[in-house]
């Protein structure tokens, strides 16, 4: 355990470091949440709202969770470093789990500060809220989990263009964060619902509303992606050790 | 005295290539060994199955009587590496380095304290114990590199190529840290420059395309070869096969 936690330790310190973290994973998801409630104050959007919008923002900052875990270990698996640590008693799930959890608490962070924000811009406190921060554990398995694939698979270059471009954009575009995505037509929704996504935004928007009912089928279709991602992560990781 | 590494058989293979050709030596307790060869020789691949990193194709080697094929996890307790280029984690502090390889080997908040202690100041380290590993110049992350590795106190130690790339000051100065640590524990060292073999080194081997052709003393491999430099010995054993 100590020794998971040693390693655990540096990740987190890696991560928390690099000034892009803080840019990114704190200061975009806060600037989008506070220009899109200003375009709310001026022209009233029903999509804009604190409590339909926040959840989405919660979500999207998520996406970059995925960006820093996985460049962290594609970096860390061409340098010397890892190769080092491979000879000490550090075993595979130390590893693996060394990489998780320190991702988790940034997550958990992410959410406060968007919510502590969307109080002050006139969300209305309930302990919806609490919950809808604690749910916020089961997208972030899932994105935390596609950051160990993505990290194990590819090469940094190609983690930044993947993760970086492709995927905030996914998690933006098809999750309904700012727009309805039946707009978009029928092939596109069908498409968006087969993604995690809307689900995880939705499952944090059913959180808000204290809607349970509501949210269990997309807490399945999340939680079943992120199981099914960290298997393959798990897999895919554990091939690259012995390959390296 | 002792064989601290009893090689056995080791070889290793990549698809069709065979990196390492049935691999027999001994290494003794203390001594300073040291592994020349041009690149591709198969030196890197032979520490890194010494290490437990790759696992050999066929082949054996003892570590202190623990088998790198059987008892991996316990190879790991008693070795540690320096490799090639250097190991440092970049935005961890000097001392936040030396704290994660205590972690890592599982030493107490104690234990840790002491260590990273008597590491900042047997390796000098007290002035930049504070900074950015990527913060330093290569000759200080080479030497962090190497404190790293020591902190553990491990009975086997390995360094790959420790001073590639270093100025004449810096490497000058790692081969007196080199030095200190003859006798206390058994070194191997891989090496591209022909005068840190011969200068520090209890005994050298010498391996071409996977094969160790020669194994001896500098002295002894100028005796075998007729040469005056050991530069010209190890060219003539590179260029001519065993001897």
């Amino acid at each position: 355990m100590r020794k998971m936690l040693s390693f655990a330790n540096r990740t987190m310190k890696e991560i928390l470091r690099d000034p892009l973290t803080m840019a990114f994973g704190l200061g975009f998801p806060v600037v989008l949440l506070l220009l899109l409630s200003i375009i709310q104050a001026n022209i009233p959007v029903d999509m804009f709202e604190p409590s339909h919008l926040t959840p989405g923002i919660t979500v999207f900052g998520l996406s970059f969770m995925t960006l820093f875990s996985a460049q962290l270990i594609s970096k860390d698996r061409t340098s010397s470093l890892l190769t080092r640590l491979y000879t000490t008693p550090l075993k595979a799930t130390d590893f693996i789990l060394g990489y998780l959890l320190p991702v988790i608490p940034l997550c958990i962070a992410q959410a406060v500060i968007c919510y502590i924000l969307a109080l002050i811009l006139g969300l209305q406190f309930s302990v919806n809220i609490i919950w809808a921060i604690l749910m916020i554990l089961v997208p972030s398995f899932f994105y935390i989990a596609l950051g160990l694939l993505c990290g194990s698979a590819m090469t940094e270059k190609q983690v930044g263009g993947i993760c970086g471009a492709l995927l905030t954009n996914l998690s933006a575009w098809l999750s309904g964060i700012w727009f309805d995505i039946s707009m978009l037509g029928k092939g596109i929704k069908t498409f968006a619902n087969a993604l995690p996504f809307i689900h995880a935004v939705e499952l944090e928007r059913a959180m808000v509303l204290g809607d349970i009912k509501a949210a269990l089928p997309h807490l399945w279709w999340v939680l079943g992606y992120g199981i099914a991602l960290m298997a393959i992560a798990v897999f895919v990781f554990l091939r690259q050790m012995k390959k390296q | 005295m002792k064989n601290a590494i009893e090689i056995k058989g080791l070889t290793k293979d990549y698809k069709d290539i065979r990196a390492v050709d049935n691999l027999d030596l001994d290494i003794r307790e203390g001594e300073l060994f040291a592994l020349l060869g041009v690149n591709g020789a198969g030196k890197t691949t032979t520490i890194k199955m010494l290490c437990c990193i790759t696992q050999p194709t066929s082949g054996d080697a003892l570590l202190n009587g623990k088998s790198i094929a059987s008892d991996a996890p316990d190879v790991k307790k008693i070795i540690a590496v320096s490799p090639q280029e250097t190991a440092v984690a970049p935005n961890l502090s000097v001392k936040e380095n030396l704290n994660l390889m205590c972690g890592v080997h599982g030493l107490d908040k104690q234990r840790t304290i002491q260590r990273t202690k008597q590491m900042i100041e047997e390796f000098k380290l007290d002035r930049i114990q504070n900074k950015k590993a990527s913060k330093l110049s290569g000759g200080w992350q080479r030497r962090l590199s190497i404190a790293m590795a020591l902190i553990s106190e491990p009975q086997i130690l390995f360094l790959d190529e420790p001073t590639l790339g270093l100025d004449v000051i810096a490497r000058s100065e790692l081969w007196d840290t080199i030095r200190e640590l003859k006798g206390k524990m058994t070194i191997i060292l891989t090496t591209h420059y022909m005068e840190e073999a011969e200068e520090l080194s209890d005994r050298i081997g010498v391996m071409r395309d996977g094969h160790l052709l020669a194994v001896g003393t500098a002295a002894e491999l100028k005796e075998k070869t007729g040469e005056e430099k050991f530069e010209n010995a190890f060219i003539k054993l590179v260029k001519g096969g065993a001897v």
